[in-house]
């Protein structure tokens, strides 16, 4: 075989993520819901690896969640992305690492669109200038930070405590990776993998000892739908797309959800939540729901963190039967503890518990 | 009546996302709002490249804009590079600017989006803010979300949050001066001035309806009403 050929031809799937010195900016959704994701994140990359990561507290939301609900113009959303860049450049990095897929595809989009619209860039120095005094230059090298951990994932598998395999029965656990659309839908090349062949969480997943769980509805929206959740009145189209999903999934009984958008995981934790409200409708086996982690929670995981510093308590969806089938032991005491030890009350009506 | 196709030409993504259209339908078959509301993306980029202006001003004051769940998924499948989604992004625009969005049920409902995501941006520098979503207003997050927030402080300090702090962290406090330049640019670039829009022509539409509308805030009549209202008429 000639390799040189094949390298070619899968170099458009290729992405080059940046090895150290990142700018890192949070998600308002993964801070709020994961925000023991984001902990995990630095402590590893700064910890573990002894990265730098910078994150500047001038940062504030993308607006993101406004644009793609259509109440914020596309000039005000260029300006707002330009300040984070003008904060970056100021701080003296040139790596960006993003921790929203929705924050990711608005950075692509909007890269993109300086590149084809010349005159948007140019627009758009004025408007910061003008509103702010700042100057801005475009990142070098620009990662989600799934990409990051994919790029480090063999390292994670070097360290690993536990696999991503069932204790008992010693065969591979049965993952559904959830990539989540405005990583690389819109512009593939921005993506590990593209969008024809996303890798970034299945290669965490192979790296791990699990298996990925192929079915028919893998690259279908989780249903977020910006507007169609915001509003209460629309939230039908949010479930039925994610109750779309599972139903496509079940017969392949997954142990676990992995997902790349912080939105994403939490509307496959939360609608699992609300269709055995509604319906009685379970999607795991043994009348259990499907543990839904995020990435930095799976790497936790299986870096032998304490589940309960990852936040796993604060899903709908518990994952004790994860845990178990991983032979991961915890302490259900520790579980709803302060930081300093104190017990909390534990809540009630949680599903898996 | 004003030309509406080269008012959306204005708009960059609308020059990007429109080519020309062979109405194949992949947009519609990938596309997961088709799939349960009485929505074809393939009949709105026909219709907007037929140009007429009659058509086109239907749609802007329609329901069906605002049906796309803005997913992307049409981009990366047109065999023509166009974007439905950012076709219907510029349209969506288009409507709130002329206040055509308050003539369908599912456009008066910008008006609970800029009450919510949109106040949340000043005020906290925030799109979402854990102590911005309530469990009243979102039953589906469950009690966990009711735990986390009467329990607030202890569960992010566990996390490494630092709630309402200054300095870095998860959801900490952004710094006043960074809040002050959010709204400057929005000012500056036309954010401001779309917002006034929305809210001009919602209190206009409340007054026709014979709802009460306030200033500010979410306990208003108007406001429960966009928030909530489904006729039950959008899906297949």
């Amino acid at each position: 075989m000639k390799k040189d050929g094949k390298k070619r031809i899968w170099s458009e799937y290729q992405k080059e993520i940046a090895d150290d010195h990142f700018f890192y900016v949070r998600s308002c959704i993964r801070q709020s819901f994961f925000p023991g994701s984001e902990q995990f994140f630095l402590h590893f990359m700064r910890n573990v690896l002894g990265k730098d990561v910078f994150e500047n507290p001038s940062h504030t939301t993308c607006t993101g969640i406004g644009y793609h609900s259509d109440i914020v113009p596309f000039s005000t959303i260029m300006t707002v992305i330009a300040r984070h860049f003008a904060l970056m450049k100021e701080s003296g990095y040139k790596n960006i690492a993003i921790s929203c897929v929705t924050s990711f595809g608005i950075y692509t989009e909007i890269i993109e669109t300086w590149k084809h619209f010349p005159e948007e860039l140019e627009k758009t120095r004025d408007y910061l200038y003008k509103a702010t005094g700042r100057e801005f230059d475009i990142p070098e090298n620009m990662a989600h930070t799934s990409d990051i951990i994919y790029k480090f994932r063999n390292e994670i598998a070097a360290k690993a405590k536990n696999l991503l395999i069932n204790r008992k029965t010693g065969e591979p656990l049965k993952v559904v990776e959830h990539i989540g659309c405005h990583y690389s839908k819109m512009f593939p090349k921005y993506g590990v993998g593209g969008a024809e062949f996303p890798n970034v969480l299945s290669g965490m997943v192979e790296a791990w000892g699990g298996e990925v769980v192929d079915y028919p509805e893998r690259r279908h929206c989780c249903g977020f739908g910006f507007r169609q959740y915001l509003v209460q009145a629309n939230r039908g189209y949010s479930l039925s797309n994610t109750a779309k999903k599972f139903e496509s999934m079940r017969p392949f009984k997954p142990d676990m959800v992995i997902t790349n958008c912080p939105g994403c995981n939490m509307f496959m934790d939360k609608w699992q939540y609300t269709m055995r409200e509604m319906e009685g409708t379970v999607y795991g086996e043994n009348g259990e729901s499907v543990p839904v982690l995020t990435y930095e929670e799976l790497a936790g995981l299986v870096m032998g963190y304490n589940p309960w510093d990852l936040g796993l308590q604060y899903h709908m969806v518990q994952s004790e039967p994860l845990l178990r089938k991983m032979g991961i032991e915890f302490d259900e005491n520790d579980k709803f503890r302060t930081k300093d030890g104190r017990q909390m009350p534990v809540p009630e009506n949680l599903i898996n518990v | 009546m004003e030309n509406y196709y080269d008012e959306l030409m204005r708009d960059v993504r609308f020059e990007e996302g429109l080519n020309a259209c062979m109405n194949c339908g992949v947009c519609t078959a990938i596309c997961p709002a088709a799939e349960f509301y009485k929505y074809d993306p393939r009949k709105i980029v026909d219709t907007v490249q037929g140009k007429d202006d009659h058509e086109i001003e239907s749609l802007l004051k329609s329901d069906t804009i605002w049906y796309c769940g803005e997913c992307m998924s049409c981009k990366t499948r047109c065999p023509r590079g166009n974007t439905p989604g950012l076709v219907v992004m510029s349209l969506r625009s288009l409507s709130q600017k002329l206040g055509f969005f308050t003539e369908s049920e599912k456009g008066r409902q910008q008006f609970a989006i800029k009450r919510t995501v949109g106040e949340n941006i000043f005020k906290y520098g925030y799109c979402v803010a854990a102590y911005a979503v309530s469990p009243e207003m979102h039953k589906e997050q469950g009690p966990i979300w009711k735990y986390i927030l009467d329990h607030t402080n202890d569960v992010y300090e566990r996390l490494g949050g630092k709630v309402n702090e200054l300095g870095a962290g998860p959801l900490r406090k952004i710094p006043e001066d960074a809040r002050e330049e959010l709204k400057k640019i929005f000012e500056v670039t036309g954010g401001t001035e779309f917002f006034n829009s929305i809210e001009k022509h919602s209190k206009a539409k409340a007054a026709e309806l014979g709802l009460e509308y306030k200033k500010q805030g979410i306990d208003n009549e108007y406001f429960i009403e966009v928030f909530t209202t489904n006729n039950n008429e959008h899906t297949t």
